[in-house]
């Protein structure tokens, strides 16, 4: 809480407890009942009134010289002076005592989604350590230019995208991600600003300067996810800008009109005093942006960065989603898909040993994901592998020739084996209908022992995003792949997609697009989901465009207006259910706040409700729609 | 050429609005765009726009509606 804000909430306590003594004094003990009582009690709230509204009465005063009248301030003045003189003194105190304390909470709850984009724009680092003529000097991030070394020590936000030159260490990228597992880098690994480098010391050779990084560009991001406004946001500005003239309009005729047929002043006049009190349209004004900021912010700290509140609206429209395979649904790396024993007197786990021992020294991707595969099962590390190796000669395109502990071994693809007379048979049926990238096969010098299936590995969390998608009413699910059919359909049936479009070239994918968004019905959306780097052109053209894995790559930050900075597609379901409910809190807002102020419009023409229930529909529907909208913020 | 101002402890969404469709009449602004949740005025000014007059109209207009808004230019 802000010095000011503390200084206001003492104003309005010292003259709330003054007030309540007084309505005691008035209505508890009678004190004010005879002889001179009367004046004391008017002096006395005047007092309190004066306390508590100097500064509304000021700006009411200014803000009418400029000619700019019909303002809340002035509003609320006339209401409770027009309240004093009708002889409603503790109504009248109660509008501004009432009226400031509305406009507290509202400071107070902007304020706190205020730090709440604090939070998450903790990313932004402050200096960078940066390496000249042999001496760390410490810089602005600015200052720091492309090719210079930075120097990054355990505990410290990596300012500025770049390559590790030197050092081993694991990143905590959890404020960009929501990650809370920490990612494991070594020299020659591109690692990105906004992370904080947790163990070991970083020499890191800066690729992008400050302005182009990936830690200035979500910080514009997230600033302007606000400037595009959502349609309920819009509506509200309008409703606001008729409803004031419109109720102070309305006040004035019933001032005026019943009263000259009835000739009862005082009694119509106190209504229409009412009505100026509910006339402020602040509980729609502030609830709405809040809310969806609350979205916004809530999917953030999920590592879910959405453009703007227009797009968190459209979300909950979603109706067809359209995915890229490659990059979205599966990791866009090959892994071990399965491993097929053919000999009858050896076991997966060494045929995947003498693979991932025979590879340990080459850096082809193949060779690199057989060795990870088996050091991730066997917690062992590379050098424990490699010191099983006797020789080791690589046939280029065909594979390897390794003697491992002793024994001679052939490992490659099937150009090798007949090269070296090995007969390939008795393979299992699925080794070759499966949607394989690459077989490799594993012989001793006689014969075949069997094969290792690599391939595009689809990600954990890939069936549960579609099943969560449907789940969340999404009538259509299509996959897009330039990838052959078999693979398109293997794929597809793994994870639970019915539909899907193979053998596509970027330019068919936009036309697939175009024809889904002819598909679906005039009120729903499209949405495409794309890695971001090949998928620009589509992310473009569809109603929603997310791109998924948005760490590092500018392409998918631009062209997206969604973008989830995990791999994970399950987010897609989840920015969807953060869309709903966000959705479900601007409406909620929208009925309650329009709705109680009507009902006390209403009540308060016909006399039911007295000055008390009209400062109730100003402020305390204000208090209700700000504690709701913040709710939008959790998203756990 | 863009210009950005902080209004420290603004915290009224409709006189965002109102500071916002103010200043953007002001002569040699392009477009002005008020955020109440990070509290900036980021302006778009013409080429030959007199800098020191729009500064000065914009605390004007600021203080016109809410008082209380300090106006730190960045």
């Amino acid at each position: 809480m802000s010095k000011k804000l503390k200084k206001r909430l003492t104003r309005i306590i010292i003259c709330l407890a003054a007030f309540i003594l007084i309505k005691i004094l008035e209505e508890g003990l009678h004190v004010f009942d005879t002889g001179y009582g009367p004046y004391c009690m008017l002096a006395s709230y005047l007092i309190v009134y004066i306390a508590i509204s100097y500064d509304i009465i000021k700006n009411a005063a200014l803000n009418t010289i400029r000619g700019s009248m019909l303002d809340e301030n002035f509003l609320m003045v006339i209401a409770s002076v027009g309240a004093f003189f009708i002889g409603s003194y503790s109504e009248g105190v109660a509008v501004m005592l009432f009226y400031q304390i509305g406009e507290w909470f509202q400071s107070y709850a902007v304020g706190k989604s205020r730090a709440s984009i604090k939070e998450l724009m903790d990313i932004r680092p402050d200096y960078a350590v940066v390496l000249r003529d042999g001496t760390e000097s410490e810089v602005d991030p600015d200052e720091v230019s492309v090719g210079e070394i930075i120097v990054v020590k355990p505990g410290e936000k990596i300012p500025l995208d770049g390559i590790i030159t030197e050092g081993i260490s694991s990143l905590d990228t959890k404020a960009l991600t929501g990650e809370s597992l920490p990612r494991d880098v070594v020299a020659g690994n591109e690692v990105i600003s906004g992370c904080i480098n947790s163990n070991g010391l970083l020499h890191i050779e800066v690729t992008k300067e400050f302005s182009e990084s990936t830690v200035t560009k979500i910080l514009e991001l997230v600033e302007s996810a606000t400037d595009k406004k959502a349609e309920s946001e819009n509506f509200i500005s309008r409703f606001a800008r008729y409803y004031t003239p419109a109720v102070v309009g309305a006040a004035v005729l019933l001032a005026v009109i019943p009263s000259l047929i009835t000739g009862n002043w005082l009694t119509w006049i106190y209504r229409a005093l009412s009505f100026l009190v509910i006339s402020c349209p602040c509980a729609l004004v502030i609830s709405i942006p809040l809310s969806f900021f609350g979205g916004i912010g809530g999917a953030g700290r999920q590592g879910i960065l959405v453009k703007g509140s227009s797009y968190l609206e459209q979300l909950d429209k979603a109706e067809i989603i359209a995915m890229d395979k490659t990059g979205t649904l599966t990791k866009g790396v090959f892994g071990v898909d399965s491993i097929h024993c053919i000999a009858q007197d050896i076991s997966k786990d060494q045929l995947l040993k003498i693979a991932a021992t025979a590879e340990s020294y080459s850096s082809h991707p193949i060779a690199t994901s057989l060795v990870n595969e088996y050091l991730s099962r066997t917690g062992q590390n590379a050098e424990e592998l490699k010191s099983h190796i006797d020789n080791i000669s690589e046939l280029a395109g065909h594979g390897i020739e390794a003697v491992i502990d002793g024994i001679g071994y052939y490992i490659g693809n099937d150009d090798l084996m007949s090269d070296k007379g090995i007969v390939v048979n008795n393979l299992p049926d699925d080794a070759t209908s499966v949607e394989v990238g690459t077989i490799v096969y594993i012989a001793d010098h006689n014969r075949i022992l069997g094969c290792i299936l690599l391939s595009d590995i689809v990600k954990e969390d890939a069936a549960d995003a579609i099943k969560g998608i449907k789940a969340a009413g999404v009538k259509r699910i299509v996959m897009l792949t330039g990838d052959r059919k078999a693979t398109a359909e293997a794929v597809a049936a793994r994870i639970g997609i019915n539909e899907y479009h193979s053998d596509l070239l970027p330019a068919d994918k936009v036309d697939i697009v175009e024809q889904l968004i002819a598909d679906r019905s005039a009120d729903g959306k499209l949405i495409f989901v794309g890695d971001g780097i090949n998928d620009a052109p589509v992310l473009a053209r569809a109603d929603i465009g997310i791109a998924m894995g948005g760490l590092g790559s500018d392409a998918a930050i631009e062209a997206a207006d969604i973008v989830i900075m995990t791999d994970e597609p399950a987010k897609i379901a989840k920015a969807i259910q953060i869309s709903r409910r966000t959705l479900r809190i601007v409406k909620e807002n929208i009925v309650f706040a329009i709705g109680v102020k009507l009902l006390i419009l209403l009540l308060a023409a016909v006399g039911f409700a007295s000055m008390w229930a009209a400062v109730f529909a100003d402020v305390g529907v204000a208090f209700i729609a700000i504690l709701n909208a913040m709710r939008a913020l959790k998203t756990d | 050429m863009n210009k950005l101002f902080i209004l420290e402890d603004l915290d009224c969404a409709h006189c965002a609005e109102k500071i916002q469709n103010d200043v953007a009449e002001i002569a040699g602004v392009i477009s002005s765009k008020c955020t109440l949740l990070t509290q900036k005025l980021k302006l778009e000014l013409a080429d030959d726009a007199d800098v020191a007059a729009i500064v000065k109209e914009v605390k004007s207009i600021v203080n016109k509606y809410e008082p209380d808004v300090t106006v730190i230019e960045k």
